[in-house]
């Protein structure tokens, strides 16, 4: 299975569109070699600024350049993108509908062995509540890729949720990335589980195991969660009669609840959401942290059969 | 406290038995942070070995002096103090980071007896401090609060909210240590966020400036026993450090910061941790 780490694919990304758009310019606070922003810092040294440990700066300052026409990326771990950059991400950024590209690095528990402290399972929900802004989770390297140069066609403030894992590839090189438009990766008609980031390939697992049993679930990658694919998301409901979201990120204000709120208004169908419960998690390797806490396929699958056996 | 001969050599010794637990025990687990570990070794070593008024068996004494290590990155280097005081079993450190064990990546106070603020996100430390600080003067009671910063941390605005709010309180049992290794995580200080001149910084917004030898345990004891004696403001005691001090090719670099070691440096660092014993 070939793999690529997220911030590598999201670092080289960043030279490529750096050498097209001389309007670009980058941003960190003291973690480029982690968000491989220093990748664009080598390569343009005079339209990359590391701030130091100084986030709410770094948005504040990105928010100033962009008002005279740059196109600013900033960059730190996602934890601190929401909590220290929050205010001017906000308050300047968004409200005024600045074009700041905010890539959130880490994100999830993808960091997994600092901690609880730098795990990031609030960021989606915090995004999502602000006005004027645009969130992208990418599932695969070429999903990285592909986004970053698409979120340039945006004129206002994206927000990009990044990983520190290395991840298989699901899309190849032909792949057309549709902002806002979500990707049905396997057709099935028992039931949609619908997943985003690093989840999509434990979701693509998980609809393996489900065939086994006699069970033809839909996948549906969404990495633009806002605005979000309503009109996929009414189809799904429609036609398979069920929806497992699947997120590495709270059950409280992120996937689960942006497709609930579609499907509650729309066409209402029973539901599972699969996330990180109303808990801080801990320190320890990812993949066991993953299965811990119920991001895996083997959970999707008993989820997705308890709501197949309601449906 | 003052410091006799023969217990300055005991914690000479302490110290360089933790460099070299703190290197077998990041080795293991291929994760962690050595580079400011090491430049905090003697500072928190002298700390709990000679300062603070804690007692293992009554973790939480009200009456007992705080210790929140802001620059939460050196936890390992903090868990091998607590364990040596008698908090817990030293073989935990074994477990560092792992599933379902008690020594998180960054302080828990939830999960770690000793662990008196759970930190990890930097410049949090010393707005808490002043808390504590303000409740033990409210409260009457005898207690200091210490806290270690990183020097790169001071760039983090909330650092510089905290010491006005510390010097508005006169928080003279309140004392801040500045870990001055002049590195941070993507180069030096002065590459990254230059801090200017860190002195009069400190001193402008009304704080005691006491500077000392961050690797010298006689020079940080006395800075301590000075800062102890400062009346109706806060104490910084800026120690000078070496990042990853004690392993030749980690000092002052900052690709040491948080980098797994792996088995050939592993080799090369206990033979010079292990040198003249
Ligand atoms: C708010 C926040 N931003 C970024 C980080 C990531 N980080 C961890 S340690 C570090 C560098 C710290 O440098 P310094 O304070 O000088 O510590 P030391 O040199 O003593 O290790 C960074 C950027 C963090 N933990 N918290
Ligand atoms: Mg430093």
């Amino acid at each position: 299975m070939k793999t690529k780490q997220i911030r590598q694919a999201y670092g080289e990304a960043l030279v490529r569109i750096g050498e097209k758009n001389e309007r670009i310019v980058v941003l960190d606070s003291d973690v480029a070699n982690s968000t491989k922003s220093c990748l664009f810092g080598k390569k343009y040294p005079e339209r990359f600024f590391d701030v130091g440990i100084s986030e709410a700066n770094m948005a504040g300052m990105a928010a100033g350049l962009a008002t005279t026409g740059k196109i600013p990326f900033i960059n730190t771990f996602a934890a601190f993108m929401v909590l220290r950059a929050g205010d001017p991400i906000r308050s300047l950024i968004a409200y005024s509908n600045l074009n700041v590209k905010i890539a959130g690095a880490y994100s999830g528990l993808s960091d997994s062995y600092d901690g609880a402290s730098h795990h990031s399972l609030i960021d989606i929900a915090f995004m999502r509540a602000i006005p004027n802004m645009s969130i992208i989770s990418v599932s695969d390297p070429i999903e990285t890729e592909k986004s970053i140069e698409t979120c340039l066609n945006i004129d206002g403030p994206v927000y990009i949720r990044l990983s520190r894992a290395e991840v298989p590839y699901i899309y190849d090189n032909n792949y057309k990335f549709k902002f806002g438009k979500g990707n049905i990766l396997v057709d099935g008609s028992d039931l949609t589980i619908i997943a985003t980031g690093y989840m999509v390939h434990k979701a693509l697992d998980a609809a393996k195991l489900l065939k086994n049993e006699g069970i033809n679930a839909r996948v549906v990658n969404i990495h633009t969660i806002k605005p979000i694919d309503t009109e996929l998301i009414i189809k799904c409901a429609r036609e398979t009669g069920a929806i497992v979201t699947v997120e590495e990120h709270s059950i409280y204000g992120g996937l689960g609840s942006s497709v609930a709120e579609v499907i509650v208004r729309n066409y209402p169908v029973p539901m599972e959401i699969v996330g990180i419960q109303d808990v801080f998690c801990e320190s320890g390797d990812y993949e066991q942290l993953l299965n811990k806490y119920g991001l895996c396929a083997e959970n999707i699958v008993a989820k997705s059969k308890l709501l197949f056996s309601r449906k | 406290m003052i410091l006799s001969n023969a217990q300055e050599a005991k914690l000479i010794d302490l110290c360089k038995k933790f460099r070299k637990e703190l290197i077998e025990c990041l080795h293991a687990v291929g994760s962690g942070h050595p580079g400011g570990s090491l430049s905090a070794t003697e500072i928190i070593t002298t700390l709990y070995f000679c300062e603070l008024n804690v007692n293992p068996k009554n973790p939480n004494d009200p009456d007992r002096d705080r210790f929140i290590l802001s620059k939460g990155h050196a936890a390992p280097m903090l868990y091998l103090n607590l364990a040596e005081k008698g908090y817990f079993d030293m073989r935990e450190l074994c477990n560092l980071r792992q599933l379902n064990h008690m020594l998180q990546g960054h302080p828990c106070a939830k999960t770690t007896p000793g662990v008196d603020l759970s930190t990890g996100p930097l410049g949090l430390g010393v707005s808490a401090a002043v808390g504590m600080a303000l409740a033990g003067k409210l409260d009457k009671k005898k207690y200091n609060v210490y806290v270690l910063i990183g020097d790169g941390e001071t760039q983090e605005g909330i650092i510089w909210e905290a010491a006005m709010a510390a010097s508005k309180y006169k928080l003279e049992n309140l004392i801040v240590i500045l870990d001055h290794n002049k590195v941070q995580l993507d180069g030096t200080i002065d590459e990254i966020m230059p801090l200017g001149n860190i002195n009069a910084k400190w001193e402008s917004f009304g704080w005691k400036v006491i500077e000392t030898n961050g690797h010298n345990i006689r020079d940080i004891s006395s800075a301590l026993k000075e800062a102890k004696q400062v009346k109706v403001k806060p104490t910084i005691i800026i120690a000078e450090t070496v990042k990853g001090k004690g392993i030749s090719f980690m000092e002052g670099k900052n690709i040491w910061h948080g980098k797994p070691i792996d088995d050939e440096h592993f080799n090369i660092a206990m033979k010079e941790l292990s040198g003249g014993n």
